[in-house]
Order: C-alpha cells, then sequence, then structure tokens
C-alpha cells in the first residue's frame, strides 16, 4: 500500500517545477499576457523537451504513455507557475480522445505529431455539460452545422474534436472550410478559448460509443482542472504566509496576528485534503474506471469551492497590495476563477454527481 | 500510488472475517455506549483480546495480546468491524489515553498495576485536566497538591470530566510546585474517585444530558507513590496523551458512516410530493459534503501512507481534528434542515425521527469543535507548526517592553 507518488512521479513534479521556475517566472508571464497572443513559445519549448506532449499518447505511437496522475502532476506545477501554454486539451483530452476512440488511421497520423509537438487539437465538449446561447452542434452526412462554445487550447490549434448534440465526438480541422473560429476573451489569459461556428464543415467522425469517450474526457478535463485549481491554490497560500511573515504593522509582524493566522490556517485545512483528493481521483481514471466519473465530479466541485475560498483570501491577507497589478497575484486569482466555471461549475458537476448515483431520477 | 495492501494482508483480513462471522452474536449491541461497559461487552472485550483485535500491541504481560506494530493489520480490524457493523474493541479514556501514557512514562509496577484490568474494562478511569480557569491555557491549572506526613493533599476543580460518575480511578493533572513556572509545577497523578473529599456533581449541557461533570477535591490524600513521570513533569506526561486524544476525534470511518446515514434519511423522509434528496437545494448541499467526506476519507490513507513510510503525517494530520469536527457537524446540520419542521423534534416527541439523534448529534458535535483544542487552537497549531508562521507575542513580553521604554532616558525612546 503506498497512497502517495512514486519516486519516478516526484522526479516528474520536481522536474518540471525547476524547468518552470528557470523559464516561467512571473516578469515573463507578465510580458506574454500583455500581448496579443500571449502563448509562451519559450515555455512551450521547455515543456517539449520535458516530452509533456507525448505523456498521454501510447507508446506505440510514439508517446510515454504515462498515466492521468502524471498528467495531474504536471498540471499542478502549470498552474504553480501560471504558465500560459497550452496543456488541458492538446496534451490531455485529445490524446485520450484519439486513444480510445480514433480510427487507426486517426491515431497514426495524429498520435506521433502530437507526442512530437508537430501538431496540437484544441477540444470543444461544453455543450454535453451545458447548453449557453443556444449554442450546440449538429451533424450529419459528414458535415457539422452550429456551435460549440469554449473551445479549449484554442489558439494556434491545427484542428479541432468537438462534440455534438448526440455526445458523439468529430474531428474537424482549423482551417477546414465552413467552419469560423472566433478567440474569447476571459480573466485567464495565460489559457486561450474560442468559439468554433461550424456552417457544413466537413469533420471526420471519432468511434460511435453511445457517449462513453465524450464522458471520458469530461472526467479526464475536470480532474485537470483541480489539479490546476490545487497548483494555483498552492501558490497563494505560500504567497499568502511569505507576505505574513514580512509585513509589519503596528510593530508587528502581521502574521502574528490571529486574525491573519486564522485566515492562512484556514485555507491551509481546507486546502490539504484537496490533494489526496485530487491524487486519488486521477488514480481512479486508470486503475479504478466505476469510479472514475464520479469522484473526478467531487475533485472539480470541492477543488473548486475550496480555491475560490483561497484566492480571495490570500488576497486579503496581502492587503491593498493584493488587489494591485504590483506584484501579479491576480494571475492566480484568475487561474483558479477559470478552473472552477470550465467543463460545469460546482453547481452543475455537483448535480451530474447526484445523477450519476442515481439520485436524480431520469427525466 | 498502490492502493493495495497485499496477498499477506488479504490473509489476514480473511482471518479477521472469519472471527466476525464466527463470532459476532456474542457482540454487545452498537448502541451499548454506556460508560461502564456491561457485562456483555466486558465478555467481548476479552474475547478480541485473546484473538488479537484489540490492544493487539500491548505487551503479554501487561494484559493485551502482544503482535508487533503493523499499522496496516490495525487498519484491516477497525475496517472489517466496520463493515460488519460490529463494534470492535472498548474506546474510552482509560484504553485511549491512558494506557499509552503509562506504556510510554509509568514505572514497571505501575504498568503491571493498572493496564490489564484497564483493557479488560474491569477499571474505569476518567480524566481530570480541565478547570473552569484552565480550559484551551490548560496549564494555567490551579488545583493544587501539597505535601502533608507523605502524602499528596489536593485542593480544586475540575471540569469537562466525562464518565466521572462511573470511573474507579482519575488521572490527574495538579499543581504540586507552585512557584515554578506554569509549565512546570505540575505533576501528573492517578487516584480512586472513592478516596474520601471527591463529589462529582453533573454538567447538563445544552443537549438536555449530563455527558460530563464537574468534580470537587476537598483535601483529598493521595499515596506518593500514585505519579506518573516525576514532580514536576506532569505537562510532558499530559502532553503524550493529548496527541491519542486528538486522533480519536478525528476518524474518517466514522464520518462516512453519518454521511451514509444521511444519505439514507434524505432517500427516505418525505418532502411534499418527493423525498428530500428530489429537493436540488438539499441534494446540492449533500453532494458537496459527500466529496469533502471523500477529501477526508483520501486524506486519512495519506496519513497511513505516510506513517507506513515512517514519515510524520505533516500537514495533512495537523487539520484533521478541525476538518473533521466541523465536517461532522455539517453533516448534522444538513439532515436537520432535510426533516424540515420534523428536525426540532426532540426528548421523545411523537413522530420524532432516530430518537432524536440528529439534534442531540447537531448540538454534541458543537462540543467536539469546542473541546479537544478549540478550533481556534487548532488554527494556531496549523499556522504556527504547519506553516511556520510567527508566533503571537506573549503579553508580559509586550508590557515588559513597554516598561523597558517608558524606563529608558527620554531621549533614547525615539530610536527604540
Amino acid at each position: 500500500m503506498d497512497f502517495g507518488l512514486s519516486q519516478d512521479q516526484q522526479m516528474l513534479r520536481d522536474a518540471v517545477a525547476r524547468c518552470l521556475a528557470d523559464t516561467c517566472p512571473l516578469e515573463h508571464v507578465r510580458e506574454c499576457t500583455e500581448r496579443d497572443n500571449p502563448l509562451s513559445d519559450k515555455v512551450l519549448r521547455a515543456v517539449q523537451d520535458l516530452g509533456i506532449p507525448g505523456m498521454l499518447v501510447p507508446e506505440e505511437h510514439g508517446g510515454l504513455g504515462m498515466t492521468l496522475l502524471d498528467a495531474a502532476i504536471v498540471a499542478e506545477q502549470l498552474a504553480y507557475a501560471v504558465a500560459p501554454v497550452p496543456f488541458l486539451a492538446s496534451h490531455v483530452l485529445s490524446p485520450i480522445a484519439l486513444s480510445e476512440a480514433g480510427s487507426e488511421e486517426q491515431k497514426a497520423h495524429w498520435l506521433p505529431k502530437i507526442a512530437s509537438g508537430e501538431a496540437r487539437i484544441g477540444v470543444a465538449i461544453s455543450e454535453t455539460i451545458e447548453v449557453r446561447d443556444g449554442a450546440g452542434v449538429s451533424s450529419a452526412a459528414g458535415k457539422l452545422n452550429g456551435t460549440a462554445l469554449f473551445a479549449l487550447d484554442f489558439e494556434g490549434a491545427d484542428a479541432f474534436i468537438v462534440a455534438d448534440s448526440g455526445g458523439r465526438l468529430h474531428l474537424v480541422g482549423a482551417k477546414a472550410s465552413g467552419l469560423k473560429a472566433i478567440a474569447l476573451t476571459t480573466i485567464d489569459r495565460t489559457r486561450s478559448v474560442g468559439e468554433l461556428r461550424f456552417d457544413g464543415a466537413e469533420a471526420e467522425p471519432l468511434a460511435d460509443d453511445g457517449g462513453a469517450t465524450v464522458a471520458r474526457l469530461r472526467a479526464a478535463g475536470r480532474l485537470i482542472l483541480a489539479a490546476d485549481s490545487l497548483g494555483a491554490g498552492q501558490a497563494m497560500i505560500e504567497k499568502a504566509v511569505d507576505y505574513a511573515g514580512q509585513r509589519e504593522q503596528f510593530g508587528r509582524l502581521i502574521g502574528s496576528f490571529q486574525a491573519v493566522k486564522h485566515m492562512c490556517a484556514e485555507m491551509a485545512a481546507r486546502h490539504e485534503p484537496c490533494r489526496s483528493l485530487v491524487w486519488y481521483a486521477a488514480h481512479a481514471f486508470d486503475a479504478i474506471p466505476t469510479e472514475a466519473s464520479l469522484v473526478a465530479c467531487h475533485a472539480k466541485s470541492h477543488t473548486g469551492e475550496v480555491h475560490r475560498f483561497v484566492a480571495r483570501t490570500s488576497t486579503e491577507v496581502h492587503g491593498g497590495m493584493g488587489f494591485t497589478d504590483l506584484i501579479g497575484l491576480h494571475y492566480w486569482f484568475k487561474r483558479i476563477g477559470f478552473d472552477r466555471q470550465v467543463l460545469g461549475g460546482p453547481e452543475t458537476v455537483r448535480a451530474e454527481a447526484a445523477a450519476l448515483q442515481g439520485w436524480i431520477k431520469a427525466a | 500510488m498502490d492502493l493495495e495492501y497485499g496477498p499477506e494482508y488479504d490473509v489476514f483480513r480473511k482471518q479477521v472475517r472469519a472471527f466476525i462471522e464466527a463470532h459476532s452474536h456474542l457482540a454487545p449491541p452498537s448502541s451499548d455506549r454506556a460508560a461502564r461497559p456491561s457485562s456483555k461487552a466486558v465478555e467481548w472485550q476479552k474475547l478480541l483480546i485473546e484473538h488479537g483485535y484489540t490492544a493487539r500491541t500491548i505487551p503479554q504481560e501487561y494484559g493485551g495480546y502482544g503482535a508487533e506494530p503493523d499499522i496496516l493489520q490495525s487498519r484491516i480490524i477497525a475496517e472489517e468491524f466496520a463493515r460488519a457493523r460490529v463494534p470492535g474493541g472498548l474506546s474510552n479514556q482509560g484504553i485511549s489515553m491512558f494506557v499509552p501514557t503509562l506504556l510510554e512514562l509509568g514505572t514497571e509496577e505501575q504498568k503491571r498495576r493498572w493496564i490489564e484490568p484497564t483493557l479488560k474494562g474491569d477499571v474505569v478511569w476518567c480524566q481530570g485536566y480541565s478547570e473552569p480557569g484552565a480550559g484551551s491555557d490548560l496549564a494555567n491549572l490551579k488545583t493544587s497538591a501539597h505535601i502533608e506526613n507523605d502524602e499528596f493533599v489536593v485542593n480544586g476543580q475540575k471540569i469537562w470530566t466525562s464518565t466521572a460518575k462511573q470511573a474507579d480511578m482519575i488521572f490527574c493533572l495538579v499543581r504540586t510546585e507552585p512557584d515554578a513556572p506554569k509549565h512546570g509545577g505540575i505533576s501528573y497523578l492517578i487516584f480512586s474517585m472513592d478516596t474520601p473529599g471527591i463529589e462529582v456533581r453533573p454538567l447538563k449541557t445544552m443537549t438536555g444530558h449530563a455527558e460530563f461533570n464537574e468534580v470537587f477535591f476537598t483535601d483529598v490524600r493521595v499515596p506518593m507513590h500514585q505519579i506518573v513521570g516525576q514532580r514536576g513533569q506532569g505537562w510532558f506526561v499530559a502532553n503524550a496523551t493529548l496527541g491519542h486524544e486528538r486522533g480519536m476525534l478525528g476518524d474518517p470511518d466514522a464520518l462516512e458512516n453519518r454521511l451514509q446515514a444521511l444519505i439514507v434519511l434524505m432517500q427516505e423522509e418525505r418532502l411534499g410530493q418527493g423525498r428530500a434528496i428530489d429537493n436540488p437545494v438539499l441534494r446540492d448541499r449533500l453532494v458537496a459534503l459527500q466529496a469533502e467526506v471523500a477529501a477526508m476519507k483520501y486524506n486519512g490513507m495519506r496519513i497511513l501512507s505516510n506513517s507506513l513510510r515512517g514519515e510524520p503525517g505533516g500537514m495533512a494530520k495537523l487539520i484533521v481534528k478541525l476538518q473533521s469536527c466541523e465536517l461532522a457537524h455539517q453533516i448534522s446540520a444538513l439532515a436537520i434542515d432535510a426533516m424540515g419542521e420534523l428536525g426540532i423534534l426532540y426528548h421523545h416527541s411523537p413522530r420524532e425521527r432516530e430518537g432524536g439523534a440528529w439534534q442531540w448529534n447537531y448540538m454534541f458535535q458543537l462540543g467536539l469543535i469546542i473541546g479537544g483544542g478549540t478550533a481556534q487552537i487548532q488554527k494556531n497549531i496549523i499556522a504556527e507548526r504547519g506553516l511556520e508562521m510567527p508566533r503571537e507575542p506573549k503579553l508580559a513580553k509586550i508590557s515588559d517592553a513597554a516598561k523597558a521604554t517608558a524606563d529608558m532616558p527620554r531621549h533614547k525612546q525615539g530610536s527604540a
């Protein structure tokens, strides 16, 4: 029995942390997010050198064949550094979708390119969770019509994997005729999302498996967002504790006041169990598939709640400085905000968790 | 990540299961939580010790089973008894706190005299720590013991003493060195509750029951050898057991059982046309608590793994008391809300549910948030030990500093 990270996983975590500490200091994040296209080529190259794009690509297709827990470890570190690089869709969801539901031809074409960093695929499955603004995609005779909102890892994607209203996945080239791609601007400039408008765009379907793969993508996506939230929350707690240990008022370090100390203790007390929940849920994705969807819902909704509290409390511990752009605390605040909303906010995800347990009667 | 205990433990698990199946008819009812164990509970306890399912690692010469410590075997025993809903070994302050203290710091004679009858349920203990003026600031305790004719003579008052009415013996913190600094003047005495000069008054709480007592000592005479550790070392001795108490208050299996009971309640309780669980707001709260209970369960597995590796529990362990007690209280709060107006029924009212247990829990768990180190003390511990945040300056030091400043020649005060 060993509930925790293996030695290899600890080495992976440390390697990614070191790489990002070198290539992605806050000044670099700031520089990137003030540009039109905030994605950092420098950080992306460094991440590619570690083999991260191929983590979830099976070995026979040139990848490393690693697990979702390994990906969660990377997600946590990327968030800790607020790294402006694609990951969730391009390096996690698209290789899972292709491995589990791609044709041999699709796998042979895309997976080696994903692993080498030559190609990136965005993913749009939000409408299988909840429909906003009348969005939704229909498919007929190999053509897509309608709108998919919140395509993840949108910027620079070579293709998109899109769910239609029946939960079937389709692969469509980013430059396909009949596809209009419109960037959406969010609070979090370190990740990119966009809207895909289809007007008879040609697409290749993935296997028709009754929605099984899209359910796997929801679980994996939520888990990675939970892990991201964990890394961002960790950074915000550390920064609050550091600040409270330096800032003096009334002739004392503010961290010696119980009012401030207890804010930090509450953050830590709520945050720490999230780590075990995320680890377990990531492990379940590969090892205990019957539990995977439910426990991914728990991880997503619970970290969403806990880290909203952490984001605001850490900001408050920093006093007025926390509210400024100067110290850049808001990058993590916004990252946590993104993680909470995307692929279902806590209430939506909890309703799905209830349905998975048969607590909501089928309509 | 490896959640399997391994094949040798699977064999052990089968043995435990087989034992429970063969003997569960001898177990006392789970509701039998009287402070003084019934004869059935005492017999059950003896059977469990004999087979090594409680007091497992306590040496045989002191009445235990004498197995080598094995965290996973202990865990399996707890899991299997919880799964079968069969009560495990007795758990009281004598067994959970006093016995570990004696094992660590008692004399050979004390171990031989007290551990076996305590384990077997023949001797029941109560704990004399808190006082009206010494709660969170326990070291401020004032109950005194001066020496007269080679005996300690104890005077003072204790409070929050559970099972004092039923107890045969008390382990008690008293001030023996009134002139020593506050942590250095305390001794850990053990004496009979039948000693003349002890008065026990039940302390009725908000639940309507007297789960605790006040204990008054007037010239209670205690032989000099009935001390654990040396005179003036009582604070150190007591701290050896406080860790055990914090451990007792954060059992993830207990949280899971409470949550499971809540799920059943919400599926059975009707609310208008549907069940309580059909109400989307109540259901949302239920799933939120389920996620949090899951997080605490996996946090517990992480702590277990840390101890298997011989590593300290770290932050994962420091937060358990605070989070578990709060979570248990929220589970009871949701149960009451799910019952709606029925949620107020209590004291054997008609239409009361489950004997008023949810209301009792809702109130009593507030006591658990306060007792055993208040939530605020827990937060200090998490911040100072876990996050290494600066300590609160001691009041005396602040006033000393102010005094020093006042005593300084005026022209130097500006640079002080």
